[in-house]
């Protein structure tokens, strides 16, 4: 064997139920190195069967993570932020090469969403008692409302990429017991297997976040359409995207989530519903 | 290799039945194929309601109840009610929502189902002869199909004795099947092998044959209680068997497999099999069923993504 080594580059994979496949149809583009002609990796190109996949998986994934108590999602949210921390590096040097930040401005974007994660798993348990009420009301009930989570969250970034405000929007969806299926386009895609693995180790049950790299245009309208998406999170500024997605959102009575505020509890009331319930008393 | 066993028919009669090795790797690879045939647009659009017209809408629990057998009756006359399906009705990719072929239940539950099910076509199939283990004397197994019979069941899906065949007397498998037949009368008999439990293809083709010989209308891959029940190469080896079958005799069997057959895909590749091996003579539900539950919410949301171009999920259809 000769001393010289071979270096070992990771194959950067779709995020589906817990495992890494490559996209069912074959297709990949490239996202290049920021500033250069050089191609930082080829990615996989998913298909909306693909997502249709990943819809199912996020379907399953679904029932365990709503079914986990508020606390236990907090410390899954909060061992996140522990992997993460354990991937600052490679995480910061993805982001130079693609995005062509700074080492400075690198690390403050992957610091800032080891502490957005740190955010959300602090209010996981708590946000319930900030939003739920005891209502009066005339009659013999005690009427009580509390957020529940609204379901499958279909999450496009149509924009360009800030990874700690990417994260900061999954955390939010993940946070009150939604799973998750996430578009991300070049050249924040780069970061897909690195966000993988951080879910995969994080006792974040399978299925619960599913990540595919691809064209937002391409995977819009499967989305947009689909009848077990219960809610859309849109990070994008194109409007004529955002009435398509009112459109489209009707037939199931899908929430579009398009205004959003970063670190908010507003942020994570935005993927729930309000259940209200009427409890028969002194009888 | 080559054997010749035999059971003794009417009269004494030597009946020769062949017993040779399957190649079980053969069979694999080729059924295997069939999974990889790209049936798209309007070939699969008719696949689809034509598997909706070949159904056999099981429910065989000991939890089911009058109620349960009624709601599924609904679903095999309208699979989806007939206001909601005016949704698509009209659109040129959409056709005429076919009944399923028949709904099957256990004996006890055969009077609701044939009341819920009167003025249709759709048959009503019931187990009996002890399903699944099909362990009783055989006395009882007659009175269990002809109480079934006597209850309304048009069709009977009745088990062979497994610790029988396994034991190598196949003579007692040979008679029973024949006098379930006698008890049938005019309600079709469909015989169940149980291939999870025969294991090996040599034994369910031979299987087979004796319940062919024996007089079966349908053969049948499984109960759904053992695990594995239906695949593609045990079904492709029973195609085979019906085939020989009818070249000899001129005789057209039914096949019908049953349990965990569950997604519109799957049941594709089913039918891409039986067109390659005996033809579209087979492609109707009096010789072709899928005895499932979960396909049919599977095979409707393929066919309002079809349609519609949305991606549909199975549980808008109904929970079960």
């Amino acid at each position: 064997m000769s001393a010289k080594e071979q270096p070992v580059i990771k194959t950067i994979k779709l995020f589906i139920n817990g495992e890494f496949p490559r996209t069912e149809s074959g297709r990949s583009f490239a996202v290049p190195i920021h500033g250069s002609e050089h191609i930082y990796a080829n990615l996989c190109q998913a298909s909306r069967k693909d997502l249709r996949a990943a819809v199912e998986a996020a379907k399953e994934g679904l029932k365990s993570w709503s079914g986990k108590t508020a606390f236990n999602r907090a410390q899954i949210l909060y061992r996140m932020a522990e992997m993460l921390e354990g991937k600052k590096q490679e995480a910061g040097q993805i982001l130079e090469d693609v995005q062509g930040l700074s080492k400075k401005d690198a690390e403050v974007e992957v610091t800032t969403a080891i502490q957005v994660l740190l955010y959300y798993a602090g209010f996981a348990d708590k946000f319930s008692q900030v939003m739920a009420s005891v209502n009066p009301v005339s009659g013999p009930f005690h009427n009580f409302t509390t957020p529940e989570p609204v379901g499958v969250v279909g999450f496009l970034a149509d924009t360009g990429f800030s990874f700690w405000q990417w994260m900061d929007r999954l955390a939010a969806i993940l946070c009150s017991g939604n799973s998750v299926v996430a578009v991300i386009g070049a050249p924040g895609a780069a970061l897909i297997s690195l966000i993988g693995e951080v879910m995969a180790t994080s006792d974040v049950p399978k299925g619960v976040v599913n990540i595919l790299s691809g064209d937002i245009n391409e995977l819009f309208t499967p989305m947009a359409s689909h009848m077990e998406v219960q809610s859309i999170c849109y990070w994008g500024e194109d409007q004529t995207k955002i009435s398509q997605l009112h459109e489209q959102a009707t037939e199931n009575m899908k929430r579009v989530v398009y205004k959003y505020k970063p670190q908010s509890l507003e942020s994570i009331t935005a993927f729930t519903e309000f259940k209200t319930i009427w409890h028969p008393v002194g009888v | 290799m080559f054997q010749e066993r035999f059971v003794r028919g009417h009269g004494g009669k030597k009946i020769p039945i062949p017993y040779y090795p399957i190649d079980q790797v053969g069979a694999d690879e080729r059924a295997q194929f069939f999974t990889k045939r790209s049936i798209k647009k309007e070939s699969k659009i008719n696949a689809l309601y034509t598997i909706i017209s070949m159904i056999d809408l099981t429910t065989l629990e000991g939890a089911d109840t009058p109620g349960k057998v009624k709601q599924m009756c609904a679903k095999a006359r309208f699979p989806v009610p007939r206001g909601v399906y005016q949704d698509i009705a009209n659109h040129p990719k959409a056709k005429a929502l076919p009944s399923v072929a028949a709904v099957c239940v256990y004996p006890s539950m055969v009077p609701h189902a044939a009341e819920a099910l009167e003025g249709t076509d759709i048959q009503v199939a019931s187990v009996a002869t002890a399903f699944p283990s099909g362990q009783l004397p055989i006395d009882l197994k007659v009175a269990d199909v002809e109480r079934a019979v006597e209850f309304g069941a048009t069709e009977i899906d009745m088990v062979i004795n497994r610790g029988a065949f396994l034991s190598g007397d196949y003579q007692t498998v040979f008679d029973e099947i024949i006098q379930i037949k006698e008890a049938c009368g005019d309600a079709h008999l469909k015989v169940i092998l149980e291939t999870g439990e025969l294991v090996t293809y040599d034994r369910v083709h031979f299987a087979s044959q004796l319940s062919m010989l024996a007089g079966a209308d349908f053969i049948k891959t499984s109960t759904g209680k053992v695990q594995p029940a239906a695949t593609l190469p045990v079904t492709l080896v029973m195609l085979n068997a019906i085939k020989d079958y009818y070249k000899h005799t001129g005789v057209k069997v039914g096949m019908k497999p049953a349990g965990g057959i569950r997604t519109a895909k799957q049941a594709i590749a089913y039918l891409c099999m039986v067109n390659e091996v005996l033809g579209s003579d087979w492609l109707t539900p009096d010789l072709f069923r899928f005895g499932a539950s979960t396909l049919l919410n599977d095979v409707l949301k393929q066919i309002y993504k079809q349609v519609t171009g949305r991606y549909y999920y199975d549980k808008i259809f109904s929970l079960d």
